[in-house]
């Protein structure tokens, strides 16, 4: 994987992580080229990119554009489950995570991010071990971490509007069948 | 896990109480990010945001280099620093500080610190030098936590020559007894071996050592580094690959614990790593590859969820099946996969199904002709990806024939496309094709007449005008270069080159007529470099209104100072017959005073030849301006040709530099697309053994040594062929002289030789001329409705037939039996009664190529094949024994098929096809049928049996055959008569097919006969091969007493549908098959409306004519089921839909549903 990007609806950049070294200017260009066309893409339309020299693969939760940038041999089904557990990961760590939690305690997801993948492969599918490793540094931190103060506990869990989204759509699909 | 934790803890007992008071601490800091963050939402405009942000870094940078902020304050302002570095803003002034925080800090300041170096500095960074003691002391360190962080850091990016200094403490921890940190030391050791290989090579064999280990995470990460080791090499590792194998197995069987799965599916991440590594170590090695077969089955076999997951392993599966040495088992599943990828509703699966067509389609063409409905529709995809792909799929089938209407699709993208790097790789294809194949037969409609010769060089000079124009200034350099190239070389004959040259004159010329300013520059350049060298060719172009076009360019404020010399030089050339010389002058003198030095040397010259033309006695007897002046080239024209010439051709003088370059083995130049390409090629997965990449290139570059039209017409036979070809035995030798000389000038060359014919006839070969497979694909793809077809829906089948024109496949069946047809037999003009059906009435109204239905072509397969020796047989000398062969055949139909229940003048599918394989010229009369029915076999005599057809005959001996069909079985008689008054002691009798298993009944050898009397052969058939008919190749040898072995040849042709038999199970019993099948077809069939009860009628003239069983009928809705002899099953779902019977055919043979389908339609069709 070259690069993993998560942004907003809005076009705001909430994580960005680099795994191949490339010039300051270069990743601000990119990425700004990137939001631009990911976003311009409507909801049926196929996840998967040829950009530049790249494959990209992006997802979208309820607000959250996840994409990463892989290189033409690499799988790009296998990508989108990367971008799913990574949300899954998220998911648990922040129980039920919504946008804001990302926004507040950006740093804390590019910890489980850095534990799941490494060098921009990916480390440790299970989801157990992975947020243990997170726990463990945090446990030597903040004992008194969860719930995390309420204020910005109110947006809605992306993971969840994603689950409902996609059985509504499977429901359509069904129904298209018949 | 736990006891990390627990030893850290023990380990680190003061951290603890550091955090003391972690809430207190942790509201304030939040809230201070939380409150930067808040204050920015609350914002309206980018300029207060800057203005907030920059108010923010002031702060942080006071507070940062304040020596009373504590660490911990510090990690919260890294956190805010980070933060605004993602919204762009630059923090460098942060950078020192969060590598004293990785240093300094306590083990979560660390990470905070850590973290922040990570996202802001890069491995070039001179600051990360700073960092390396603090990685050193991390990794020495007893905390667990801190080994991974520094881990961590360290894969993420680590300055290359720092490598050395940690790396034996790296190597170190691939020993830890803790499984987390020997996988993260193996993926630091990775990213290592990527960024500096070299510096790693010593420890390869601890590699191995992390492959045995005992934790699946360490063993997984230790893959990484092999794939990339075994692509660099996969010589060297060849002995692992039992190895890979037995963990494959081993996870694929679900061996690893439960942690590793992923929804249910077992480490899909580390099968798909595996699969790769397969693939590298099995591509061109067959023993290796045997190896892995049965994995790669288990794997395809166990992926079976309907999941993202389990598709990305089947995606995996595939691509190594058709990478490795093939086994045709493998590959028949994984273009099934490949089916149902490109066939799925799922829009991402859809797409991956292409990219896999794409890379498999020149191995396999007729896989792409399996699904060009799906692709005529995905070419119209609104989503631009999807349609891109597709013309990537399309790029790799074009052949002469396709290549109009492919090019036209690829520029139809191109004008709307605003993506530049894909503009620029489809102007690079386009290019390409229009430069492989300019002169080459094309058509411009769908099918239809050939264009007058003229219209493929307007086509060429136009598209490549197209490509220009498009294309713009971003497009690869070359491609005008080898334009121009092209042009000046000529192709063959003088005549045609001039006549190439005229039409992009006359082009351009109107082009600058119009509004040259919105044209690029590159092909201003091209323009102005044509009408310098050519626009004399035009005999009543005025040089004054050339010059005039020109000059205007000149004076266009868009026109680059390149382009300007370009068009002086064009001028510079026209001017030297002394015509439009105020023009000229103008211009001259008007550069002469350029500040761009090139520019005032071309407007020198131009002057200079300007004044020099005028010189009395230069050329004292030919006229100023004469075409012939400049063709034959005075003294000066050649002297600005080789200028000009050699700019873009040859820089000659390199040449002796290139040729030893050559010689000492380096690779020829390649024109950057062309490269482009072959790089895309080499992404492409080759498959050696089937050697079918050899006819193609052979085509591609008997066209590019641009030889004579002939030779290309040849092989653009033979790329239409190769697959017929490398089929007949995979032999990589081209037999040449077997290949006729189809296609000629004038279009399709008819007389083929009787001596090719026969060699045909084992194979139905797909050697096709591309006027009749344009008919044939169009009269086949209109197989869906008996009523008019929506005008869309025909639009798409027209498309579909002059895409996938000269891709035919071998004998197997794709759409409708569309590769069954042998029209390279069949002759026009003979036209058999059974095409008045309406569907061929249909056809011609909607076809402007030669309307063929179906049944034409059948029967005149047959026909063309027996007549050959009367090449002359008119149409109307053919037409009586058709129709009395067709009453005939209808007629025994009722007598002898009672149980097929065809009553009336409908012909019968069955009859219908006795009639195919009737002998409309019959040599001599044969034993009467009532005759020879007689001889049938006590055990069929009670059976309905098929009309007897005479096979084929000599002097001394009369063949026959019919079949029989038996509830279980289907039986082949034939019957010899010895029509000779002599006795023949042995008969022997062979048979051969494609499609069927042959079982006889009778030990082939049928003894002898009698003078005048009748020896009978049984044979029992079974399909292997679904295909709408099947043919046999039999021969019989025979001695006399005395006299030298004798053998008739003959073939017999069947549908399939006799070898259909109903099927009959319960309505569960169906549900849970259904499910099971993985071959389908839908198709909207036609109602038999006049019925009230439509759906039922339907059904029962599909039970009654195909004996299919009806499972039952609910509401609008049918179930039907049959199996094919012997135990094959095909469901069939019917559906009451607007006003049309939608069927869906699934069925675990593949191209049995379509085959049926067939049959449907025409059982319907002729009710």
């Amino acid at each position: 994987m070259r690069f993993m990007l998560l942004f907003s609806r809005q076009g705001k950049l909430r994580l960005q992580k680099w795994y191949t070294a490339t010039a300051e200017r270069d990743k601000k260009k990119m990425v700004r080229e990137l939001m631009q066309i990911v976003l311009a893409r409507k909801p049926k339309m196929c996840s998967f990119l040829e950009w530049r020299d790249l494959k990209i693969v992006y997802k979208r939760y309820a607000s959250l554009y996840f994409c990463c940038a892989i290189e033409e041999q690499d799988n790009e089904l296998i990508t989108l489950e990367v971008i799913h557990r990574f949300v899954e990961l998220l998911d648990k760590y922040f129980g039920s995570v919504c946008e804001l939690d990302i926004i507040f305690n950006f740093e804390k997801a590019y910890f489980i991010l850095d534990e799941f993948l490494m060098g921009g492969e990916i480390q440790d599918t299970s989801k157990k071990s992975v947020l243990k490793a997170i726990e463990q540094a945090d446990l030597l931190q903040e004992v008194t971490t969860n719930p995390p103060p309420l204020p910005w506990r109110v947006g809605v869990s992306v993971l969840f509007l994603y689950k409902v989204i996609t059985q509504i759509e499977q429901i359509y699909d069904i129904w298209l069948e018949f | 896990m736990s006891d990390v934790v627990e030893k850290t803890l023990t380990a680190l007992p003061g951290l603890l109480s550091l955090d003391s008071q972690p809430g207190s601490n942790k509201l304030s800091s939040s809230s201070k990010l939380g409150s930067l963050i808040r204050g920015i939402t609350e914002l309206t405009s980018k300029h207060e945001e800057e203005k907030l942000i920059q108010r923010e870094l002031t702060s942080i940078k006071e507070q940062v280099s304040s020596p009373n902020t504590s660490m911990r304050q510090m990690k919260e302002l890294m956190v805010r620093a980070i933060y605004c570095e993602m919204l762009g803003y630059e923090a460098s002034f942060s950078y020192i500080h969060a590598i004293k925080l990785a240093q300094q800090g306590t083990a979560l300041e660390k990470r905070v610190g850590y973290l922040a170096v990570s996202l802001f500095l890069n491995e070039s960074h001179e600051l990360l030098l700073l960092l390396v003691n603090t990685v050193l002391k991390d990794l020495q360190s007893t905390n667990l936590i801190e080994v991974c962080m520094a881990l961590t850091v360290v894969s993420q990016m680590f300055p290359k020559d720092m490598i050395p200094a940690i790396l034996p403490l790296v190597e170190e921890k691939l020993n830890h007894p803790k499984e987390i940190i020997r996988r993260k030391a193996v993926l630091a050791l990775y990213k290592f071996y990527l960024i500096a290989p070299n510096q790693v090579q010593h420890i390869h064999n601890k590699f191995r050592k992390a492959l045995c280990d005992k934790d699946p995470g360490v063993m997984t990460a230790s893959l990484h580094i092999y794939l990339q080791l075994i692509e660099e090499n996969p010589e060297g590792y060849k002995d692992l690959t039992t190895s890979f194998v037995t963990i494959l197995k081993q996870v694929v069987g679900g061996k690893l614990p439960m942690d590793f799965s992923y929804h249910s599916v077992p480490a899909p991440w580390l099968q798909i790593q595996l699969l790769r590594i397969l693939c590298l170590l099995g591509k061109n090695d067959q023993s290796t590859s045997e190896i892995m077969y049965e994995v790669l089955d288990e794997s395809l076999r166990r992926a079976e969820i309907n999941h993202n997951i389990t598709y990305a392993i089947l995606f995996e599966c595939v691509k190594c099946i058709y990478t490795i040495h093939p086994k045709s088992e493998l590959l028949e599943k994984a273009a099934k996969c490949i089916g149902n990828f490109v066939l799925s509703p799922k829009i991402n699966l859809k797409y991956l199904g292409l990219k896999a067509l794409t890379y498999v389609v020149q191995q396999d063409p007729k896989l792409a002709l399996q699904h060009q409905m799906t692709i005529i529709e995905c070419l119209d995809h609104p989503d631009l990806i999807i349609k891109r792909e597709t013309l990537e799929l399309l790029f790799r089938i074009t052949n002469a024939q396709n290549v109009t209407v492919i090019v036209d699709k690829m520029l139809e993208f191109l004008r709307i496309n605003k993506d530049d790097y894909t503009t620029i790789d489809l102007v690079g294809k386009v290019a390409e094709l229009a430069e492989k194949y300019p002169l080459i037969h094309v058509f411009l409609s769908f099918g239809g007449p050939l264009l007058p010769e003229n219209g493929k060089k307007i086509w060429f000079i136009e598209t490549m005008s197209t490509v220009f124009s498009v294309g713009g200034d971003t497009m690869q350099p070359d491609i005008p270069n080898s334009f121009l190239k092209l042009l000046s070389e000529g192709f063959d004959s003088v005549e045609e080159d001039r006549k190439l040259r005229l039409f992009a004159v006359d082009s351009y010329v109107s082009l600058l007529q119009g509004e040259p300013g919105k044209l690029p520059q590159r092909f201003l350049q091209v323009i102005s470099w044509v009408l310098g060298e050519y626009s004399c060719l035009r005999a009543d172009l005025e040089v004054d209104t050339v010059l005039r076009l020109l000059a205007k360019l000149l004076d266009m404020k868009t026109t680059s100072s390149e382009t300007k010399s370009w068009v002086l030089m064009a001028m510079t050339k026209l001017c030297e017959g002394g015509a439009g010389v105020s023009v000229a002058r103008g211009v001259s003198e008007t550069y002469s005073s350029s500040l761009d030095t090139v520019l005032r040397q071309r407007a020198q010259e131009l002057q200079h030849l300007r004044t020099r033309s005028y010189e009395p006695g230069c050329y004292p007897d030919t006229p100023a301006w004469s075409p012939w002046r400049m063709i034959s080239g005075s003294p000066l024209k050649e002297k600005s040709n080789i200028m000009l010439v050699s700019r873009w051709i040859s820089l000659s003088f390199l040449d002796g530099f290139v040729s030893e370059a050559l010689a000492a083995g380096a690779a020829p130049y390649k024109p950057p697309h062309q490269r482009q390409e072959e790089l895309a090629q080499a992404k492409a997965l080759s498959l050696e053994p089937y050697g079918l990449s050899l006819p193609i290139s052979m085509s591609s570059c008997s066209i590019t040594d641009r030889q004579s039209p002939t030779l290309l017409s040849i092989s653009s036979g033979l790329s239409g062929n190769s697959n017929d070809l490398s089929h007949k035995g995979g032999s990589s030798s081209l037999k040449l002289d077997g290949v006729k000389r189809v296609w000629g000038r004038e279009g399709y060359l008819a007389q083929r030789e009787p001596a090719e014919e026969s060699a045909h006839v084992e194979v139905p070969s797909t050697l096709r001329s591309p006027s009749q497979q344009g008919g044939a694909d169009g009269s086949h793809s209109q197989t869906p409705t008996h009523t008019p077809t929506p005008e869309p829906e025909l639009e798409k089948q027209q498309l579909a037939s002059s895409l996938f024109v000269g891709l035919g496949s071998h004998s197997s069946v794709c759409l409708m039996g569309k590769s069954e047809p042998t029209p390279q037999r069949f002759r026009r003009k003979a036209r058999s009664p059974a095409s008045s059906s309406g569907a061929s009435k249909n056809i011609s109204n909607s076809l402007v190529s030669p309307t063929i239905t179906v049944d034409t072509l059948m029967c005149n397969n047959l026909l063309d094949s027996r007549i050959t020796s009367e090449p002359d047989v008119s149409p109307l000398d053919q037409t009586p024994p058709l129709s009395k062969g067709l009453a005939a055949a209808s007629g025994s139909c009722d007598e002898e098929l009672p149980d097929s229940d065809v009553k009336g003048s409908s012909p019968s599918l069955i009859g219908d096809d006795a009639l195919v394989a009737a002998d409309p010229a019959p040599h001599e009369e044969p034993p009467k049928d009532l005759l020879l029915s007689s001889y049938l076999p006590a055990e069929l005599s009670g059976l309905s049996h098929s009309e007897i057809i005479p096979l084929s005959s000599d002097q001394s001996l009369d063949l026959s055959a019919c079949h029989v069909q038996k509830e279980g079985d289907l039986v082949l008689v034939v019957f010899i008569y010895n029509s000779s008054d002599s006795d023949i002691q042995q008969i022997l009798l062979e048979l051969d097919s494609e499609e069927l298993e042959v079982s006889c009944e009778c030990d082939g050898a049928v003894g002898g006969a009698r003078g005048h009397s009748v020896a009978v052969c049984q044979y029992s058939l079974s399909v292997k091969r679904p295909s709408v008919h099947v043919e046999l190749v039999g021969t019989v040898s025979y001695q006399f007493p005395v006299g030298t072995p004798q053998s008739v040849q003959f073939s017999y042709k069947l549908p399939l549908s006799s070898f259909i038999r109903p099927l009959t199970l319960s309505t569960e019993e169906y549900g849970a098959m259904w499910l099971d099948f993985s071959h389908d077809t839908k198709q909207n069939l036609t109602l038999i409306s006049d019925d009230p009860e439509p759906l039922a009628a339907s059904l029962s003239v599909l039970k009654k004519k195909l004996q299919l069983h009806v499972v039952e009928i609910i509401g609008m809705e049918g179930i039907v089921a049959c199996r094919l002899l012997q135990d094959q099953p095909c469901l069939m779902h019917c559906r009451l839909h607007a006003g049309t019977l939608a069927v869906w055919l699934r069925s675990p043979v593949p191209d049995l549903p379509d085959c049926l389908m067939y049959f449907c339609q025409r059982a319907l069709q002729e009710h």
